[in-house]
């Protein structure tokens, strides 16, 4: 194997939709943008496309760094490019924003076309499905009939299931990496301290902040922070930090003693600058709803049956957010289905994060399976 | 493993076409493989080594990584047609939960194991040393197996839990063994059910 290169810079492009998109919640969008980026070449037989889904705080950018940017940005520069376990000389990569996502896609920021001024909290709930419906959108854009497959982490994961059920015939194989088939009461709690915290924010307005010229910073920041809480391990989290002290020594004030709370400060602080609360609390809301097995009265294996694409399921032995066991509710489901269906359990210390690092096995088994996946291999124009 | 071939074919004259099979420490994915393509099973694999989950990916089988000795809790009862532990018995602790869970989520089992009553074991324990052979590779200090026994302790074992023996073949390097196999037979391999099942 060459040495692993970056997909180097790239360029976010939008296209925009006036077919009216029907939305799960009864709602619809007239019309709708979505900002999205791909790596590598089309084949001629449009054979070998790879989507990319992103989880609550990613984007579009997956793999390589904008104009003026000098080094790598992509959320997942680690597995997408020219060597890496996602190879870009031999997939075509597409990373997409959602809608209702805050980098460029239409979301609660956008100018509601009725109303002449920001969406705000009037943007209409989206689920899972329609975040696939959409992506579907973009692939016919593209001209894309069948994905060669569709991968994504966490809420990412989700996507990618939901996609082998909204569109069996369109997707041939799935990647589903620290996901779960559905949330569990523990993890929407967290949800809700997120969204209690943004929704009690005087910055907040109802959704409108934008008008006001102002942020609900602070709510956006514990949101953050709340969720960094989740996202890793409590060893990890020991690791890293412990219980060193900012000052060497306790100084008995509510300010930044101990190093933990300086992480969750700067990653809330950063976060604010940099995400739409109305975005937030759209994601968390479109987690908690996911839940294909609901409308099969639970039974996750009836809701699988009609998938027909060849399934990796990936977890990581220290995530409590998404636990191997949600993992293999899935594995266990796929299989009763006698779907095809390879599950990796990754021993990994970094939590749920650890879907975003480059650990050896982890990557070892990505590389792998995106080997197996067959192209036609006959170049594009 | 390519020394253990007959040991595939044996267990792939069990095979109806078609049939799901479950295959228990399938390690390289080598005999889902051979199965996939000898009888075009709908096959599933669990191993719990992480490299050999890498290979069983790039060997294109499905592989489901978990620790045997925890039990199949995951399959349904009955769910497969034959549940498969090809020479890795002997490396389990939980032997007598491990027969009750295969014999539970699978139709019959087929199970094989180095013999540790071969003739030349024995004639090494009686030289004073553990034995080191073809079907017993390891030193004693760096060996994965934990459960030492004889194809007449396996038999006794099948008895005391009410497991029925449907057919039992007996090798040493490769060639059948009819006669004394608890004595001049250094693999056995099983087919096993339940009482109930029987027709």
């Amino acid at each position: 194997m060459t040495h692993a290169r970056s997909v180097g810079i790239v360029t976010p492009r939008t296209a925009r939709f006036d077919t009216a998109l029907p939305l799960k919640s009864g709602g619809r969008l007239e019309n709708y943008e979505l900002v999205y980026e791909t790596y590598g070449e089309l084949d001629a037989a449009r054979s070998n496309a790879v989507l990319v889904c992103h989880a609550l705080s990613g984007s579009h950018h997956v793999a390589g760094r904008h104009v003026g940017e000098d080094q790598d940005s992509g959320w997942w520069n680690n597995m997408v490019g020219p060597g890496k376990p996602l190879d870009t000389r031999k997939f075509f990569v597409i990373g997409v924003n959602n809608l209702g996502g805050c980098h460029g896609s239409t979301g609660p920021r956008s100018i509601n076309p009725v109303s002449g001024r920001p969406w705000g909290a009037d943007f209409p709930f989206v689920t899972v499905e329609d975040w696939v419906d959409a992506q579907a959108k973009l692939a016919d854009h593209l001209g894309i009939g069948c994905f060669a497959a569709v991968i994504g982490g966490s809420l990412g994961g989700m996507q990618a299931l939901s996609w082998t059920l909204q569109y069996p015939d369109r997707v041939r194989h799935a990647a589903v990496i620290a996901s779960a088939p559905k949330l569990s009461a523990q993890n929407i709690a967290f949800n809700e301290v997120a969204r209690q915290s943004i929704l009690t924010d005087p910055d907040f307005h109802d959704g409108n902040f934008y008008e006001h010229g102002v942020v609900p910073a602070r709510g956006l920041r514990l949101a953050r922070m709340v969720g960094h809480i989740t996202y890793l391990s409590d060893d990890a989290m020991g690791e890293k930090f412990g219980r060193s002290l900012r000052h060497g020594k306790t100084r008995y004030s509510y300010d930044v003693e101990f190093e933990i709370e300086s992480y969750l400060r700067h990653q809330g602080d950063k976060f604010a600058r940099q995400f739409d609360a109305n975005t937030y609390l759209l994601a968390t809301r479109a987690l908690d709803y996911y839940d294909p097995a609901f409308d099969h009265d639970g039974d996750l294996a009836a809701a699988l049956a009609k998938a027909r694409a060849s399934f990796l399921v990936v977890s990581f032995s220290t995530d409590w957010r998404f636990a191997p066991a949600r993992s293999r509710e899935i594995v266990y489901a796929l299989a009763h289905d006698r779907h095809d269906v390879c599950y990796a359990e990754i021993d990994c210390p970094a939590g749920h994060d650890s879907f975003l690092l480059d650990e050896p096995r982890y990557h070892a088994v990505l590389a792998a399976w995106f080997e197996r996946i067959e192209v036609s291999g006959e170049n594009g124009e | 493993m390519a020394a253990y071939r007959y040991d595939y074919e044996v267990i792939a004259q069990w095979i109806e076409p078609a049939e799901k099979v479950l295959d228990l420490g399938c390690g390289d994915g080598d005999l889902l493989r051979y199965l996939g393509e000898a009888r075009q099973v709908c096959g599933y694999g669990v191993e719990n080594d992480p490299d050999k989950i890498v290979a069983c990916v790039r060997n294109g089988i499905n592989v489901i990584q978990a620790d045997m000795n925890h039990g199949l809790a995951g399959f349904s009862d009955g769910f497969f047609d034959h549940v498969i532990m090809s020479l890795s018995l002997q490396a389990m602790h939980n032997t007598q939960g491990i027969l009750a869970e295969m014999l539970r989520v699978g139709r019959e089992a087929v199970v094989s194991f180095p013999n540790f009553g071969y003739w030349r074991h024995r004639q090494s324990i009686l030289n004073g040393r553990m034995p080191v052979s073809e079907s017993l590779p390891y030193q004693w200090f760096d060996t994965p197996n934990v459960r030492f026994f004889t194809i007449a302790d396996f038999e006794a074992l099948c008895a005391d839990n009410d497991i029925v023996i449907r057919q039992r073949l007996a090798f040493d390097e490769g060639k059948a063994i009819i006669d004394e196999p608890n004595f001049l037979a250094s693999v056995a391999v099983y087919r096993l059910g339940r009482e109930l099942e029987r027709g």
